[in-house]
């Protein structure tokens, strides 16, 4: 399969790419890894007549401690990610998840930032930093602002990015010790998955967020809320489709996924409270 | 566009329309056709080449985003007519039947073995769940990298 033709620009820092999608603007696409834009390009979902590739500003791959917060530049590759001291040390759920996306070979190309932005809610990152309470950092030609992960994804494949924003960096919250749980419910080794689950629990809050549970990654409220005044594991899991609103596909009904969820949702709570 | 790619340790300097998938150069351009297609969406693991000593699918890749970059294909492993370790472990071992995933297999076990050099079986599973194997042949495949493992 052969992606229909685009033009190809490669920027070499953030104000350059946020430069060149302003002169192109909805006709252009970033470019990061690839791993999530080059699939849909070879089956022809999407036809950008421009891509500017982004995967060469080195100054955009880093992992660095922030104080409260891990700070992780937008092109960090999974890989990278999956294996950081630092991520493992703080943020273990991320280090996690990151190491459950694709395969080995995809971990090698795909970035953080690139997974995020392209907002596909069965991907397991938009639905991990939602629970860990992430905040995007987005540069645009006006400058600089901040998102919470809460507030990023509108839709599917649909994020708050503007046509000439560009996600760079990506705050996670140190989990000081919380425990933690991830779920992810597939057929075959390196698929999406048809549920997944992140979550974790600290003495007196709590975050659990789902993966393919609707069209935007989904926050459980429902499951923290009742957690926090104090209902059991099992209980709070029973709570875990409130705020979803699950599809019916190939792999699954949305029925089967209500059933999932509520299963994996205890399976994650349940070894984040051991 | 121009891409300047060092495959195999030859520089190759080529005009590409900036839509060449990595693969297509190489089998194409190059006539490197021991890295295969076989998925064609990135999920077997045929095309894995490495790019800057690193296993990646050469099919859900630019050649453009190599542009600069060392690539190493399955016809660049021997050395003076001697097999990669991991080439003949797969031979004494029978990890190939139909052998279309084989150059996929090794270079993707020659990047876990990289990353990993001494791995458990189970970690071998895992570090090769990139790569499909349709005859089914993992057992003798997973036994091939615990034995280059050892080498």
């Amino acid at each position: 399969m052969i992606p229909a033709a685009f033009d190809y620009k490669r920027a070499s820092s953030a104000a350059e790419a946020i430069s060149l999608v302003g002169q192109y603007g909805d006709e252009a696409k970033f470019l990061a890894g690839g791993h999530s834009l080059i699939p849909l390009m070879k089956l022809r979902l999407a036809q950008p007549a421009m891509l500017i590739d982004i995967g060469r500003i080195k100054d955009l791959s880093y992992i660095k401690d922030g104080g409260d917060f891990i700070a992780i530049g937008a092109l960090t590759r999974h890989m990278d990610v999956e294996k950081s001291a630092l991520v493992l040390k703080e943020v273990p759920l991320l280090a996690h998840a990151a190491g459950y996306v694709g395969d080995a070979q995809v971990r090698h190309r795909g970035t953080i930032g690139g997974s995020l932005a392209h907002a596909d809610s069965a991907s397991d990152l938009p639905a991990t930093t939602l629970a860990l309470g992430a905040t995007y950092v987005v540069q645009g030609p006006k400058g600089e602002r901040l998102m919470a992960a809460a507030d990023f994804y509108k839709g599917f494949l649909e994020s708050a990015l503007q046509p000439d924003e560009m996600l760079t960096e990506i705050r996670v919250p140190k989990m000081n010790g919380a425990k933690w749980g991830f779920e992810k419910f597939n057929r075959r080794a390196q698929d999406w998955a048809i549920v997944g689950v992140a979550a974790w629990r600290s003495k007196d809050a709590s975050g659990v967020a789902l993966v393919n549970m609707g069209s935007t990654p989904i926050l459980a409220t429902s499951v923290s809320a009742a957690l926090k005044s104090g209902a059991s594991v099992a209980d709070a899991a029973q709570l875990a489709s409130n705020e979803a609103e699950p599809q019916d596909d190939l792999n699954a009904s949305s029925e089967y996924r209500v059933h999932l969820a509520k299963v994996l949702v205890r399976r994650a709570l349940e070894k984040a409270s051991a | 566009m121009k891409v300047s790619i060092t495959v195999n340790g030859t520089r190759q300097e080529k005009d590409v329309e900036p839509r060449t998938l990595l693969v297509h150069f190489l089998r194409d351009r190059l006539q490197l056709t021991g890295t295969n297609i076989g998925c064609d969406t990135s999920s077997c693991g045929a095309c894995t080449i490495h790019l800057d000593g690193e296993a990646v699918k050469s099919c859900t890749m630019l050649a453009a985003q190599a542009d600069g970059g060392k690539v190493t294909t399955i016809e660049g492993l021997s050395k003076d007519g001697v097999m990669h370790p991991m080439q003949q472990a797969f031979m004494e071992n029978h990890g190939l039947q139909c052998g279309y995933c084989t150059p996929g297999m090794v270079m993707a076990s020659i990047g876990l073995l990289k990353e990993n050099p001494n791995p458990t079986e189970e970690e071998v599973r895992l570090g090769l769940e990139g790569n499909l194997c349709r005859c089914t042949g993992y057992h003798n495949i997973v036994k091939s990298v615990l034995a280059a493992a050892k080498k």
